[in-house]
């Protein structure tokens, strides 16, 4: 069966109350089911305004948004929008609602009046997707950064959305919570889950399908990730990470043939003296 | 004249059955013009650290010293030393309560009693220095934007003309133009004689920037030195938490093959031995 | 790093006890009804029920007695202060003068009975603090008020403050002390001056929390949105509140506590 688009955007236009110039504007995207798209832009380009539109927390001022084929625009349809599209935010003492683990994980679910045997079934899987089952009756307070955002994370999968979406949510991580986040995310696109990543750290992207880049509330390119190395990467004022930094002059300087990926250990492996 | 800390040991709430050991015998010192990173994962200690160079914690046993002179923490003294090491803490913008740019930046030299043209200077003065246009004074501290408001925030830390910079994270969140443009303002302050004391867990600018490098690791000095000898250290010996940056495990799998290279190069120093060991080859 | 792990509101300890797996509804009523005890002593030997009640309780829940009895004194204050004026000013038959002052048995009686009231409903309240998580409390408290919503009380709403409010407590202690710390390393000092200056310097430590709350709630607003959470909306429950038979049980026992005590109090 052909399945329609998990996001489709077409021509919206966002502005806040009193703001001068629209936040978002033009903007065509459609995201397909299963894919993980990294969306990227400095500091004010609109791609947390962007965001928001994705999980009907704001309704495009002119142009339409759709998720799963429901408009975004129609509040009847803000619950099953915000079920199949789960939210996590950069910062993640700003959304943790309960004291408890469990409890946290539990509230959404429990918004949607579930049956108290089918929360505890969704609690479970999601604390175990996250890593998080045996911290379940501990106070969310004495978490570290990176659990939770874990525990973020679980409270967004107890949803059991179609869809993520991550508006900068590694970037209060250090590199070890950074680390096991991603590896759930991994986890969770091999499951099929659609992930729409926001960020403006180019080292995390590797693993994305597709890259779209926001600047000034437009959408400036949209293409394959290795596409993005090779041509784009500086063009849009992004830092070079350094492994393409390294992948650049080594080619340059004729160590490594054309097409070798961008990583340490596949430099070494490709290294001719 | 430099920033000393000996034998530093502190235990969070000492005496009670959750006390905690957070620096367990550290000493660092840091000259002026010298940028000494101290690096270490999540709880490895190191805004402990940061902490008591301003004199804000009262270590368990252990002595600060700055330009020679000891200073005790709780003391008059301490008030008066604590305007020689300006402290930025994470997420300093937090800290903004002033209703313009100018006023939070007046803060710290009023409350050392500096007024009238004086404290005009400084404020102009500080806010050059941290890079910012004379034009946002006057702005209320949340219309900037997130960089300029974290150079809003260093500016209201440098207005009170430390000789000691210590900064807790101070890239944290910013993106990559932001936090470039950061490291450059500090390498400046640094060769103009500022000491910078920059604690982090990025490993790519402690390894780029520092003049040294000091690896806490739960509360320990697991090893200190130049960039050069501390990824020599930690390639022997990884402390969890501290990722290596690209150059520096790219460097190590070279020497593998044989390849004569400083771990703690740049992409161009790395070229460099690359080249010079295929000549060598070729001959 | 965190290290105020330990801090937390109330006094409650953990625990697997009869009493810790009682219905909060069941305790918070509970308490309520043990409260009787204690109001209707009239003589010192009344108040034989309740302690030995409090006693029963504190095996109950392996709390032991003294850490109970202990509970009581952060009031001692207030019960010297109520005694003191029980003493000399309850008129009836003099047993003993000091200087202006009369000392009667009813002031005796009323003194010594006043004491061991407060001192009692303390350490009740107390068990319950002590038994019952603040999330607990605030779902206990919730299910009991449900009537209340018949009136358009916003009950599920206050509830939720509730649980929000605690959550955040930790977290609003830590922001705090941050910012402080960061306006003291700028040379703020709280220690000099009069009260006015004083005050004021409190101002910088006060505007960027007040801040820093508001800016919070938003995102917390938002995030919970996107959570799918309506105010006033039915919700269901993680953990619901079960009555079980123990809890009938308890108050059972609760009740029989009480007319024990009454037939007590007449005969003996």
């Amino acid at each position: 069966m052909e399945q329609g688009p998990i996001f489709s955007i077409q021509g919206a236009e966002f502005s806040y109350k009193g703001a001068s110039s629209p936040a978002v504007k033009n903007v065509d995207l459609s995201v397909a089911s299963g894919e993980w798209v990294a969306l990227l832009g400095i500091n004010g380009s609109g791609k947390s305004t962007l965001a928001k539109m994705m999980n009907a927390l704001l309704i495009p001022t002119r142009g339409a948004c759709f998720v799963m084929g429901m408009d975004t625009s129609d509040p009847e349809l803000a619950a099953a929008i915000r079920q199949n599209v789960a939210l996590v935010f950069q910062n993640p003492d700003d959304q943790i609602v309960a004291s408890i683990v469990e409890e946290d994980v539990a509230f959404g679910p429990e918004n949607l009046g579930l049956p108290s045997e089918t929360i505890r079934a969704r609690v479970d899987r999601a604390l175990r997707l996250t890593g998080l089952s045996e911290m379940r009756r501990r106070g969310s307070y004495s978490l570290s950064g990176g659990q939770k955002q874990r525990l973020a994370l679980a409270g967004a999968l107890a949803m059991e959305p179609e869809a993520l979406i991550l508006d900068e949510s590694t970037s209060m991580l250090d590199p070890e919570g950074r680390a096991s986040f991603l590896n759930c995310l991994r986890e969770l696109n091999a499951r099929g889950i659609t992930i729409v990543q926001i960020t403006h750290r180019m080292e995390e992207v590797a693993h994305a399908s597709r890259i779209v880049v926001a600047r000034s509330g437009e959408v400036a390119w949209d293409g394959s990730p290795d596409f993005f190395w090779e041509e784009k990467c500086a063009g849009f004022g992004f830092d070079i990470p350094q492994e393409l930094e390294l992948l650049r002059s080594l080619r340059d300087g004729g160590f490594v043939p054309a097409g070798t990926k961008p990583a340490v250990h596949d430099l070494l492996e490709a290294l001719c003296l | 004249m430099s920033i000393k800390a000996v034998n530093i040991k502190y235990i969070y709430n000492e005496g009670t059955p959750a006390a905690v050991t957070a620096l367990d015998g550290i000493s660092l010192e840091a000259e002026r013009g010298e940028w000494v990173s101290v690096v270490g994962h999540t709880g490895s200690g190191k805004s402990t650290l940061a902490q008591h160079l301003n004199l804000l914690l009262t270590p368990s046993s252990g002595t600060v010293s700055i330009d020679g002179a000891r200073v005790a923490p709780g003391s008059r003294e301490a008030r008066d030393a604590r305007r020689k090491v300006g402290l930025v803490f994470q997420y300093p913008e937090s800290q903004f309560f002033a209703e313009t740019v100018r006023e939070e930046i007046a803060f710290a030299p009023s409350n050392w009693g500096v007024g009238g043209a004086a404290l005009d200077a400084c404020v102009a003065e500080a806010a050059s220095s941290a890079g910012l246009s004379p034009s946002m004074l006057g702005s209320n501290p949340f219309s900037l934007s997130g960089g300029e408001r974290r150079r809003a925030a260093i500016a209201s830390v440098l207005s009170m003309k430390p000789d000691y910079l210590v900064l807790d994270e101070p890239t944290a969140g910013l993106d990559a133009s932001g936090v470039r443009g950061l490291t450059a303002t500090f390498k400046d302050l640094c060769s103009k004689g500022m000491a910078v004391i920059h604690v982090t867990h990025d490993m790519e600018i402690a390894m780029s920037m520092s003049d040294r490098i000091a690896v806490l690791e739960r509360g320990v000095l697991a090893v200190s030195g130049t960039p050069e000898r501390v990824a020599e250290y930690l390639s022997e010996r990884p402390v969890k938490g501290l990722v290596m940056p690209p150059s520096v495990r790219f460097a190590q799998g070279l020497r593998e093959k044989g390849v004569r290279v400083p771990l703690a190069s740049r992409v161009s120093g790395i070229i460099e031995a690359l080249e010079e060991a295929r000549s060598r080859r070729g001959r | 790093m965190k290290f105020s792990n330990g801090f937390s509101i109330g006094q409650f300890i953990p625990g697997e006890s009869f009493v810790h797996s009682l219905d909060p509804r069941c305790r918070i009523t509970g308490m309520f009804i043990l409260l009787v005890l204690p109001f209707s002593a009239e003589k010192p030997l009344d108040f034989v029920p309740a302690v030995f009640c409090l006693y029963v309780i504190s095996a109950a829940s392996r709390i032991p007695f003294a850490k109970l009895l202990r509970s009581g004194r952060p009031v001692l204050f207030l019960i010297a202060f109520t005694a003191i004026l029980n003493l000399f000013w309850t008129p009836g038959h003099e047993v003993a003068r000091l200087g202006p002052l009369r000392i009667t048995s009813e002031g005796i009686n009323l003194a010594f009975c006043m004491s061991l009231r407060i001192y009692c409903l303390v350490m009740t309240a107390a068990v319950l603090m002590m038994t019952t998580s603040p999330m607990d409390f605030a779902s206990g408290a919730e299910r009991l008020m449900s009537p209340l919503a018949l009136v358009k009380f916003p009950v599920s709403e206050i509830a939720m403050m509730m649980t929000i409010a605690l959550r955040f407590i930790p977290t609003l202690f830590d922001e705090s002390e941050r910012i402080m710390k960061a306006q003291i390393s700028r040379g703020a000092d709280f220690e000099s001056g009069g009260l006015i200056k004083r005050a004021r310097a409190y101002i910088p430590i006060l505007a960027p929390l007040f801040i820093q709350v508001f800016t919070r709630a938003d995102s917390l607003a938002t995030a919970m949105e996107s959570r799918c959470y309506v105010p006033g909306a039915p919700r269901t429950r993680l953990n619901p509140l079960v009555w079980s038979a123990r809890d009938t049980a308890a108050m059972a026992c609760a009740v029989a506590f009480v007319v024990f005590s009454a037939v007590w109090n007449r005969y003996i």
